[in-house]
């Protein structure tokens, strides 16, 4: 077949008690968009890196332009035309977007040429970006756009893309995928990693999807339902919580002009903030992350303190507690970076039970400390959400993200909060535990309690809130019912300082 | 090529092995430096690591074991619980200096009446001066987001010179024909640091240090301000999501620091030293840094450390004497230790691979 750009056969590699890919084989064709869907621990970044020249496959034998390719590093599969634009990215803050590029180079031209080739290619593929400006003060969007420039000066054959939109604006993400759009209408093949199907959908001709580092399945995105793909990637049906209506309970929390101040200089200042969660309620706050996300958790979990009367719980003034004493009266939280904030790395997992369940779950006693009780909570929140560990004595550094995220949500839920602060609840978990979460969650608010979600997956706030508000620089806009939103208004309500990209394109 | 791999559980085998593969690395390149001066390095390891336990004067030197490992053990219990939390108090050997002062101080001020409340009312006041010297620190970290590790390092050479100040002056022994110095307190009864049992090295500052290290043990495995230490030492931001107020785990660990340095200051002037001098401090506080190290940070850990600390200032001193090796040289010896166990602490926490550039994904 003339048209097949990389064919990939038989690839394997196994790792100490895990067969992270076995026997995959995948045909890319020049141009296309091909889409690798599975859920975490799939072996989606095993395969790419394998193509990337970053592992070594233990058998198997990929072909590019009907050659032998085995790249021995990154170095020979850029050579190759390979190109790949990672999850995290590789960047100095301090330096700009032009000497950034050029630090990637094998041997870069002058400056002043590079500048000029970069203003091209942004121009020639709308990718609004200026080769003078500071990396650090770029937004996520923006310096994705200096990785991908920076694999498109080279020219690829192959560009390899993992889960770019999980930092993106709905704009930023339309503007993306203009731009991929038009590379592979220009030849280049681009490799999409994802788990997130609608964009899978929307974009991607091909699809190969992978369980378990099998291949499990291909299709044509564009004609298979949402559904049947979820259910390929995940291979049982998937558990979709079901919403409930509007909440009539009475207000538990409500935020009343709560502006304050970040505790680290690059944090985001919090801007007149009022909002009310009633028992049984979701209020989802979506919004790009960077936007005020950690100080509302923050301020909610009286890690940061605000004037008085800003935060009130059932009526009553909180602002003066800190965290240990909103525990106490019921007000509960899970912060984003699981480790180092949710939980502490080095710590076993009763020991990371304690951290939060001492006061509730009456771990202690007059400050001793009742080891075997904790131990019991930990294999009670490992047992109820499924957490796959050998066991509560296993540091919390041990667990892959998605358990560990079991564990900080399940330890929260356990402990019956009247208010629950989540924030991004299923970030990096796979799709089947995001399910189990966002289930917990609901039968929470089913026993009475106020959650307040906030995410960065829209899906996942539409899905579970009863009400949703957007933070954007710091504000929060005004609560409204999820029924009858759609991605347009939400965009919209994101809205700020990033739509105005859209303005420039 | 060779590649450090973070463990996903810190290896208990390797916390136990690394400070006895420290210890033999430091016998091999101490020897290697003692050789490098000309003397016989089998003879000088064994001059320091056997001659004190085991030589033929060893009736005297076996008692000093102990008189010299209690001071470190007490500070280092102390210095260990900050360690822990991430709070450097590197200024022990002046709330050590202060510590002393304000006991001896306590104790003259009674001379010469006799009364078994003396001895006691020296511990208290011992306790709090090194109390006042930590808190110093403490208090301008939690106002003014001062770094500890430079203001209490300072304190040390403000100790020092009120040192030689009341040596010189407040507390100068108005009967020690001008000589620098204050009374010997081994000759006042009432507050004379005893051996307990004679001619065994066990004073009052040995109970003490045991309490201590009971106290201390008990903290951290029992207790919740010992579990918000540790979770402020290790995640000072799961800390504050805890509930952890940092404020006072600060003043509550320099504090507490302060306090066993400022005892271990008042049992050595009470005992052993005998008299406040302007070379009444040897440098404990600060070899005791290397000693919460050398034991972990644990508090049984750290008693085995001062015993070996003790054992190379004592061994050190019998080469000097016996083998003419410097005192400077010594002090290499034990700085080593200090840098091996810290260079092999790593093993601890990752593994080392000698394999190509692969890694899991």
């Amino acid at each position: 077949m003339t048209s097949t750009l990389l064919e990939l056969s038989n690839l394997t590699k196994v790792y100490p008690g895990v067969v992270a890919n076995d026997a995959v084989c995948v045909s890319i064709s020049f141009g296309e968009i091909h889409a690798i869907l599975g859920e975490n621990g799939a072996g989606k970044s095993t395969l790419v890196k394998m193509i990337y020249g970053l592992i070594k496959p233990d058998a198997g034998t990929m072909q590019m332009f009907g050659d032998e390719f085995a790249p021995s590093d990154p170095r020979t599969a850029r050579a190759a035309g390979v190109g790949m634009v990672f999850q995290h990215f590789s960047l100095f803050n301090a330096l700009t977007v032009a000497e950034n590029i050029a630090l990637g180079m094998e041997t870069p031209p002058p400056m002043r040429t590079l500048t000029t080739r970069i203003r091209e290619v942004s121009k020639s593929y709308g990718l609004p970006l200026s080769p003078d400006r500071i990396v650090g003060d770029l937004s996520a969007g923006e310096q994705q756009r200096v990785e991908i420039i920076r694999c498109l000066l080279q020219e690829p054959k192959l560009l390899i893309m993992d889960e770019p939109t999980s930092v993106l604006t709905p704009q930023e993400v339309k503007i993306l995928f203009k731009t991929l759009r038009k590379i592979s209408a220009e030849g280049t093949a681009i490799l999409y990693i994802s788990h997130k199907l609608e964009e899978i959908r929307s974009l991607c001709s091909a699809a190969t999807i992978l369980r378990r580092g099998k291949v499990v399945g291909t299709c044509v995105p564009k004609i298979t339902s949402a559904r049947d793909m979820a259910e390929l990637m995940v291979g049982d049906k998937l558990a979709i919580p079901k919403g409930n209506t509007s909440p009539t309970g009475t207000v538990i929390l409500s935020v009343t002009s709560l502006s304050v101040r970040s505790s680290s200089p690059f944090g985001m200042e919090l801007k007149d903030i009022t909002f009310e969660v009633r028992a049984g309620e979701v209020l989802g706050i979506g919004g790009v992350a960077g936007n005020g996300q950690d100080e509302l958790l923050a301020v909610l979990s009286g890690e940061l303190m605000c004037r008085s009367s800003m935060v009130n719980f059932k009526n009553v003034d909180v602002t003066k507690l800190g965290p240990e004493a909103r525990r106490q009266i019921g007000i509960l939280a899970a912060p984003e970076e699981r480790l180092g904030h949710a939980s502490v790395p080095g710590m076993s997992l009763t020991e990371n039970a304690m951290l939060t369940g001492a006061t509730r779950e009456k771990l202690s006693n007059r400050g001793i400390l009742n080891w075997h009780k904790t131990r019991a909570f930990a294999e009670r929140i490992i047992k109820d959400f499924d957490v796959r560990t050998p066991g509560p004595e296993n540091a919390a550094r041990s667990l892959s993200g998605g358990n560990l995220q079991k564990f900080v949500i399940g330890r929260e839920v356990l402990q019956k909060p009247e208010v629950l602060v989540v924030n991004q609840p299923t970030w990096g978990v796979d799709a089947a535990a995001a399910a189990d979460i966002r289930q917990a969650l609901l039968d929470l608010t089913a026993s009475g309690s106020a959650l307040v979600v906030i995410s960065q997956d829209l899906d996942e706030l539409m899905e579970i809130s009863d009400n949703f508000a957007a933070l954007n620089e710091g504000r929060l806009s005004t609560p409204v019912a999820t029924q009858g939103l759609d991605v347009e208004k939400i965009g919209l309500m994101l809205g700020g300082a990033h739509s105005t990209e859209m303005a420039n394109v | 090529m060779i590649q450090l791999e973070l463990r996903p559980q810190p290896s208990a085998t390797m916390a136990y092995a690394t400070p006895i593969l420290a210890v033999v690395l430091t016998m091999i390149f101490g020897g290697l430096l003692f050789a490098l001066l000309g003397k016989d390095p089998l003879q000088a390891i064994i001059t320091i690591f056997w001659e004190p336990i085991f030589g033929e004067h060893s009736f005297y030197y076996r008692p000093q074991l102990l008189v010299k490992g209690a001071p470190l053990v007490l500070i280092a219990v102390g210095l260990a619980v900050g360690f822990k939390a991430g709070i450097w108090n590197i200024g022990a050997e002046g709330q050590y200096i202060v510590g002393a002062i304000c006991a001896a101080a306590m104790g003259l001020a009674f001379y010469p009446t006799e009364s078994i409340f003396i001895f006691p009312l020296m511990v208290l006041a011992g306790a709090f001066g090194g109390l006042v010297w930590a808190m110093i620190p403490g208090v301008l970290k939690v106002k003014f987001g001062t770094n500890e590790i430079l203001v209490s390092l300072m304190l040390v050479y403000v100790a020092e010179q009120l040192l030689a100040s009341v040596s010189l002056g407040l507390l100068k022994n108005p009967e020690g024909f001008g000589f620098p110095g204050s009374r010997n307190l081994q000759q006042y009864a009432s507050a004379h640091n005893t051996e307990i049992i004679a001619n065994t090295g066990m004073h009052w500052g040995v109970v003490a240090a045991l309490i201590a290290v009971i106290f201390s043990h008990v903290l951290f495995t029992r207790h919740r301000l010992g579990f918000a230490i540790r979770v402020t030492g290790e995640a000072p931001r799961a800390a504050r999501f805890g509930g952890v107020n940092p404020s006072q785990i600060i003043l509550f660990c320099l504090g507490m620091s302060g306090v066993l340095a400022g005892l271990a200051g008042m049992f050595e002037v009470a005992g052993p030293a005998g008299q406040i001098s302007i070379d009444f401090n040897v440098g404990y506080g600060f070899t005791a840094i290397i000693v919460a190290f050398l034991g972990r940070l644990n508090p049984i850990g750290i008693v085995f450390a001062s015993l070996l600390m003790a054992l190379t200032y004592i061994g050190g001193d019998i080469a000097q004497s016996q083998l003419g090796l410097p005192a400077a040289a010594i002090q290499v010896f034990q700085g080593m230790l200090l840098f091996f166990l810290l260079a092999l602490d790593l093993l601890t926490n990752y593994r080392l691979r000698i394999s190509n550039v692969e890694r899991k994904s």
